[in-house]
């Protein structure tokens, strides 16, 4: 009794979790009222999970799986090592630098037979020649010729089939190669490579083509992206003032690009563009230009500025439209009536509030032109392709996959490099899409 | 409070003509004065142009035809920016990006004062509509009765002789919404401004206005005081509009002066007011308060005539109890009895006999 009465000891009582009359809720039959919620509620959140299943996999199996797969191969490659077994082991003995003794040819010699036999020498070269270029032959070559055996001594056997594996960038390449994991890749992307004794280093001047890429791909995306601001902002504002009727025509004008095949509208801006084309027919029919100076705005880094402003100007104009409809007029009148000018009043009442349009426009349509390829491929020419185009070839012509998804994964971290900035700046809350 | 300075006219609406389609007019021959520190509201349903009124007076809208002067200067040409004009919107129009602090002193800068005055002038604003604490806030931080202050202390802060206000309290519940008719009107009185207020509650017009200007298609109905307006309506539409209202239509048998003896359409004959308009011999309405209508003969003032009446319905209302009646044909006749202790009650298909003063029945234009 006395201690009921102390209220201190009281206190204690609670806190050390001993349960009193007032202690946890229960449900009248005597369970804990939160085991009681988190039951009744479990069949429903089963039933919401079953629903969102069917999705979850087929992301799970289309996306996530495929694009994990494609970026381990960025840095993950055992072409070579997992078929020459014996001669990686040997690396991996010895430190970088190491002249081949007797015993080094003889696992070469021996994991080129066994490789040759088992039909995956072409695997290792290709491997082997992603590092040092046109070194696929030497191996096919060479596996033709040892795959009914080789007799020692190895490395005069080796080096008389073919001078070549004398080459101590050939086994620095080998070395590299001998360990499944590599930033090779990764190096190669930025224009560096590893010497034969391990360190890094710049690739020759005139090799220097991906550093080169991705400035000119993320320059020119964000040029694209002010222009395609500069055009939308004000069809944005017309189709949000308009009467129903009309806006829901321009609205249809500005969706017919989405509903055109995109080959079409390249195709068409062919048409337009080319040298021997309507725009420059009529200029040369207007006498502003003379006929051996028509103006080359296609297949140049003008044509893909061109069709890609256009291809991608909906994806402005509509997050921007549908902040500017929510935008009541009353503002900018309450701002006029304040004493501010049109143009006060549209910098800063009416501009400020369509921030987060604008912001969802920017970042959609600068991703997405940062990974555009069929339009600069076809309307690019040389100086107008971007590192997408790049990606591509190495996918379908050089078949260095491993190379692509470097390129890729350096895209893909600068694009979420850049969504973090923007997340950190203007906040992704205030983003809206539509 | 009748109309400071009435005659000293401050903004004249004069020949005033708007049509947005060219093919109907929304404002039709509008003529109206308004003096110097009056608080005058606009009064009718949506649609009757009074909006648009209060639109062409801010420069959101051009009128068609017709001046509309301020101060005696010709206004059409000016740009909204340089009437000077303070309005307070509907929606209050805070703007959503700026703290209440930035929303007071924006007036204040684009008219290029320093930080310092500034300052202090929106302190003084803030302090005014008793919103002191809140300079740090975002308008969607506060409550609808807030954000309205805000609004008001907005408009005032650049100190505009004239106030425009659309609807200010239609958002707003109605304790609230009745709280701030009374700032609102102190406001009024305390800086001797001219408020030009528009609204479709008949209750907070007559609470606060000086004049109230009734509406109705495109044209001033009546323009009045409050008490004039209630008690005595020129026509049936303000009769109807404002306050509650029985109408016994009839035809005018006799006219003397003001007075007028009309036969009801069941044979009675009644005495009432005529306005000008009622002619001898044509149609007319008859409208009487629900207030003034008594059924007990001692409380029946001197002169009053009597008619018969049926009670079809008698609803509680709390402090009134509400009976509706079968009067000469008409079966929304509805008397007002205050809910005294010793009221009689009155059961449905009693017959009873009605009377009211012969000058608190209005003879008006047939409906």
């Amino acid at each position: 009794m006395a201690q009921a009465l102390d209220p201190h000891a009281a206190i204690a009582t609670t806190a050390s979790g001993v349960e009193t009359d007032d202690g946890p809720l229960r449900t009248a039959d005597g369970m804990p009222l939160a085991r009681a919620l988190a039951r009744s509620q479990t069949q429903a959140r089963r039933r919401a999970f079953l629903l969102v299943l069917p999705l979850l996999a087929f992301v799970m199996i289309t996306f996530v799986v495929p694009i994990g797969q494609m970026l381990q191969r960025s840095f993950y490659n055992d072409g070579f090592s997992a078929n020459m077994p014996q001669v990686s082991e040997w690396f991996a003995a010895t430190e970088p630098g190491t002249e081949p003794g007797e015993d080094g040819w003889a696992a070469l010699a021996a994991d080129l037979q066994a490789s040759a036999e088992a039909r995956t020498i072409g695997v290792v070269g290709t491997r082997i020649n992603y590092d040092v270029p046109g070194t696929r032959s030497l191996f096919t070559s060479t596996g033709r010729k040892v795959r009914d055996g080789i007799e020692p001594p190895y490395r005069e056997a080796l080096l008389e089939i073919d001078e070549e594996w004398g080459d101590p960038v050939l086994w620095g390449a080998m070395r590299q190669a001998s360990t499944p994991l590599t930033t090779n890749f990764y190096l190669a992307s930025v224009d560096r490579t590893r010497a034969p004794d391990g360190s890094i280093e710049q690739v020759d001047p005139r090799q220097r083509v991906y550093v080169m890429l991705f400035m000119r791909t993320f320059w020119l995306s964000a040029l694209i992206t002010g222009l395609t601001f500069l055009l939308g902002f004000p069809i944005a504002h017309l189709l949000a003032t308009l009467p129903t009727r009309k806006s829901n025509l321009l609205m249809i004008l500005v969706l017919l690009p989405f509903w055109t095949s995109l080959l079409v509208r390249t195709t068409s801006w062919m048409v337009l563009l080319q040298q021997q084309g309507v725009i420059n027919d009529i200029l040369v029919w207007l006498g502003v230009i003379g006929n051996g100076g028509r103006l080359q705005m296609i297949y140049n880094q003008a044509g893909t500025i061109i069709a890609m402003t256009h291809i991608l100007l909906p994806f402005m104009i509509l997050p921007l439209y549908s902040v500017m409809r929510t935008i009541n007029p009353s503002y900018v009148r309450a701002a006029r009536s304040l004493g501010a000018t049109s143009w006060t009043a549209f910098r800063r009442v009416y501009f400020p509030q369509t921030l987060p349009g604008l912001g969802a426009g920017a970042l959609l349509v600068f991703i997405l032109a940062v990974g555009y390829y069929i339009t600069p491929a076809l309307v690019g020419g040389s100086s107008g392709q971007l590192i997408s185009n790049m990606i591509a070839m190495h996918m379908t012509d050089t078949l260095n996959w491993s190379m692509a998804a470097a390129l890729a994964a350096i895209l893909l971290g600068s694009v979420l490099l850049l969504y973090w900035i923007y997340d950190r700046l203007v906040g992704i809350d205030n983003l809206k899409l539509g | 409070m009748t109309g400071p300075g009435q005659d000293e006219a401050f903004v004249v609406f004069d020949h005033v003509q708007k049509s947005y389609d060219g093919q109907t007019l929304v404002v039709k021959d509008l003529n109206l004065t308004i003096g110097k520190g009056e608080f005058l509201t606009m009064l009718g349903p949506s649609g009757s142009g009074k909006t648009t009124c209060l639109m062409m007076l801010a420069g959101f809208e051009t009128a068609t035809h017709g001046d509309i002067l301020l101060g005696g200067r010709p206004i059409n040409n000016i740009p909204p920016h340089k009437r000077g004009i303070g309005m307070v919107f509907q929606n209050y129009a805070l703007f959503p990006h700026m703290s209440v602090g930035e929303n007071l002193s924006f007036p204040l800068e684009v008219r290029g004062m320093s930080k310092s005055e500034r300052e202090g002038r929106i302190g003084r604003a803030l302090d005014m509509v008793q919103m002191g604490r809140f300079a740090n806030r975002r308008p969607a931080q506060l409550s609808g009765g807030q954000q309205q202050r805000i609004a008001l202390a907005r408009a005032l802060v650049f100190d505009p002789e004239l106030v425009l206000m659309d609807e200010p309290l239609g958002a707003l519940d109605k304790q609230l919404r009745e709280h701030m008719q009374f700032e609102i009107k102190h406001l009024h009185e305390q800086l001797g401004i001219t408020v030009v207020y528009v609204t479709h509650d008949q209750g907070e017009a007559l609470t606060m206005s000086d004049r109230i200007a009734v509406f109705n298609d495109g044209r001033i109905q009546q323009l009045a005081t409050p008490s004039q307006l209630y008690e005595a309506p020129e026509n049936s539409f303000v009769a109807s509009f404002i306050g509650e209202n029985n109408a016994l239509s009839g035809t005018v048998e006799r006219r003397e002066g003001e007075r007028a003896a009309v036969r009801l359409a069941t044979g009675e004959l009644i005495d009432a007011v005529a306005v000008d308009a009622v002619r001898e011999g044509a149609p007319t309405t008859v409208s009487i308060r629900p207030e003034r209508i008594e059924f007990k003969s001692e409380l029946l003032p001197g002169g009053a005539e009597t008619i018969e009446a049926e009670v079809l319905e008698v609803i509680y209302m709390g402090d009134i109890l509400r009976t509706r009646m079968r009067v000469a044909g008409n079966e929304d006749f509805v008397m007002k009895c205050r809910n005294t202790l010793g009221q009689t009650r009155l059961e449905p298909g009693q017959k009873i006999r009605i009377g009211w003063h012969p000058q608190d029945a209005r003879a008006l234009d047939p409906v």
